[in-house]
């Protein structure tokens, strides 16, 4: 077993991976950014090793500084979290060449499932299923209607060469294609210069589902069912949920088998994610494989009762997988909520700065998986994810049941989350029915909402100015608070702070 | 003390008196019987007939919210014998007005120059953090009097980065 690991990253990801060293008593490395002095990870970790300026590049991704980290500490392996350089295949032969090992796959593994065209082909032989479609540029009309003909409308026009929705054109009958071809043509080319457009099955409203799978290094691959993840904001994942509230016993069977084939195809090893579109009828078509720990990873510990952190370390020590498919079984329910330092008055924008009171949840199927603390100042050059909030329950009921009451003990002072989102996710018709997709949350946040209650109103009105009167005996407690010595009540409106001057007198 | 205060875009005229430590409340008319206590900053456990209720304050540089079990509630709190009554919106569109930082980052683009008509709506200066950029537009016509913002510069949530007239 190792003796000393280097975690190659921050947050609470970089926490977790702490914690595990420590239950396996093992000596656990951090690495820090200017910016990350006074962060967590720093202060939980044995030993901690300064990279350089708060800029990624030149700290959490540059290579020879984490390298070089490494060989200053005696480290013996490398854990890379998740993001930053965890699926960059030259860092994982970078560690492989210094005789340092990495915790995750190879980087042939990871080569190969990065690059979609060699996945798709390597996957398309292996009998993988994808989405229908002709994947290859459509010279003319007549070749696109003999295509769409064999595959079935609605399609998908989609350019070759990009994404984000250029070129992009939703098909519903033939006589569309006659001006959708050449325009999404002549978008992509001014887009991409490139005009190439191929053709897909249009799969509405889909589910965003995906299956863990664990890889020794001696052959043996299972999965661990899936995680639901349909509930996403500008394609970030928001809340993830284990099992999925559609996905019956014989769907994940198939789901998880396919998914050992793809880690099987790939020579994969440690832990790893493959993801799929399942459309309203539950055909499932393979999306792309995640070489790395996923950020909802504790749903699936949760419901499995395994600790993916200890096995991707005993994997990477060379050690056999201890159990067998058949030994995995799911037992409950498990959500997770992504806290994010985020404003909702502001289209949740990121909002970073100094958390000035954390009032923490706990209690029966609660897990908090945080990287932030109270007086800390959480900085405006990484991602914007706090902390994760896990609910576990016997049933699903039983687990939303339980995150409700554990939001309400649950508040972070000083910054803005998103933490009033979750109450309403958790609240809505919908969501408690699993009647999931990946708009889901879009057409939620359009919805004309109120969870003011009357009652509760009234109790904020009298709270205001209780709060007030406080301040107003004590001028000096609010002085304190920040850098102008003026009552947040003697405020202006936010509208009026947008328009007009903000009155700084009291 | 007497207050007018907001939640969510409802009114309330709101009593209160404190002696002794003992809370004298009075609603849009109503006695309440109340009993509050700090219990940390920016904290309240207050007690209305038996009921109790865990109250946070969330206050930023532009807003404050009150939080009621999960709930969180926009609230803005006025002294009525004070001149300083909110604005008319009609007199919004008059007269120069402040465009502030949204959130603390960085500012990484400046989109216009002094002196220069800009239209409602239109880009003038972005700031980015956390990997996102927020684009921070004219809430007018007009012309840019003034840009207190520079490219790489740091800058507060609040901030006064540039004046449209």
């Amino acid at each position: 077993m190792f003796k000393k690991i280097l975690i190659a990253n921050r947050g609470e990801i970089a926490v977790r991976v702490i914690r595990a060293c420590r239950e396996m008593g093992i000596t656990a490395v951090a690495v820090y950014s200017d910016a990350d002095r006074a962060s967590l990870h720093v202060i939980q970790a044995d030993e901690a090793y300064h990279l350089g300026p708060s800029a990624a590049a030149d700290s959490y991704l540059n290579i020879p500084k984490i390298l070089d980290a490494a060989k200053r500490s005696g480290a013996d392996a490398i854990h890379p979290g998740y993001g930053f350089l965890s699926e960059n295949a030259g860092f994982a032969q970078a560690c492989a060449d210094t005789g340092i090992k990495f915790i995750g796959p190879t980087a042939a593994a990871m080569e190969m499932m990065g690059s979609k065209t060699r996945a798709r082909q390597t996957m398309a032989q292996a009998g993988i299923p994808f989405v229908p479609g002709a994947f290859r540029g459509l010279s003319s009309v007549e070749e696109a209607a003999e295509v769409a003909d064999k595959i079935g409308y609605p399609v998908m026009l989609k350019a070759a060469a990009g994404g984000g929705g250029k070129g992009m054109r939703l098909i519903q009958a033939r006589e569309e294609l006659q001006s959708a071809l050449p325009a999404a043509q002549s978008e992509a080319q001014r887009a991409f210069g490139d005009g190439e457009v191929y053709m897909e099955k249009a799969i509405l409203h889909p589910r965003h589902i995906e299956m863990q799978v664990l890889a020794d290094e001696h052959g043996n691959t299972v999965y661990l069912g899936e995680r639901e993840c349909s509930i996403q904001r500008r394609h970030q994942k928001v809340m993830e949920e284990a099992p999925s509230p559609m996905v019956s016993a014989d769907l994940r069977r198939r789901m998880g088998e396919v998914a050992v084939r793809v880690a099987k195809t790939a020579g994969y090893t440690n832990a790893g994610t493959v993801e799929f579109l399942v459309d309203q009828e539950q055909n499932f078509y393979f999306l792309e494989m995640n070489t790395r720990l996923q950020v909802e990873h504790p749903v699936t510990e949760l419901v499995t009762g395994l600790d993916l952190v200890h096995l991707q370390i005993r994997i990477a020590a060379g050690e056999t997988l201890p159990f067998a498919q058949d030994d995995v079984s799911l037992r409950g329910h498990a959500i997770e909520c992504r806290i994010y330092a985020e404003d909702p008055d502001n289209n949740y924008f990121p909002s970073p700065g100094k958390i000035t009171l954390l009032l923490a949840p706990s209690g029966p199927g609660i897990r908090r998986d945080s990287g932030m603390y109270e007086g800390w100042t959480v900085p405006i050059d990484y991602d914007p994810l706090l902390a994760k909030l896990i609910g576990y329950g016997s049933d699903r009921p039983q687990a939303i049941s339980r995150l409700v009451r554990a939001l309400r003990e649950y508040f972070v002072g000083g910054i803005k989350t998103n933490l009033a989102l979750f109450r309403r996710i958790l609240s809505d018709p919908d969501f408690q029915a699993g009647r999931l997709d990946t708009g889901y949350l879009d057409r939620l946040l359009q919805s004309p909402h109120s969870a003011a209650s009357q009652e509760d109103s009234k109790v904020a009105a009298i709270a205001a100015g209780v709060f007030a009167v406080l301040d107003s005996a004590s001028p000096g407690r609010v002085a304190e608070r920040g850098p102008e010595p003026v009552s947040h009540w003697k405020r202006t409106a936010r509208t009026e702070a947008l328009g007009e001057q903000l009155r700084t007198k009291n | 003390m007497i207050y007018d205060v907001t939640i969510n875009d409802r009114n309330y005229r709101l009593e209160l008196r404190r002696a002794d430590g003992r809370w004298q409340c009075e609603l849009d008319g109503h006695a309440i019987e109340l009993d509050a206590v700090l219990t940390r900053p920016d904290v309240l456990s207050i007690l209305i007939g038996g009921r109790a209720y865990e109250i946070k304050r969330e206050c930023s540089s532009l807003d404050t919210h009150l939080w009621v079990s999960s709930t969180r509630y926009a609230v803005e709190l006025r002294d009525p014998r004070s001149l300083r009554g909110r604005s008319g919106g009609a007199r919004d569109e008059k007269g120069p007005r402040k465009l502030v930082a949204l959130m603390p980052g960085k500012v990484v683009r400046v989109l216009v120059s002094e002196n220069q008509e800009v239209e409602a709506g239109q880009g003038v200066i972005v700031v980015e953090a956390m990997k996102m950029q927020n684009e921070i537009k004219s809430p007018k016509k007009g012309l840019v009097q003034k840009i207190m913002a520079s490219e790489g510069a740091a800058v507060n949530a609040g901030d006064v980065l540039a004046i449209v007239e």
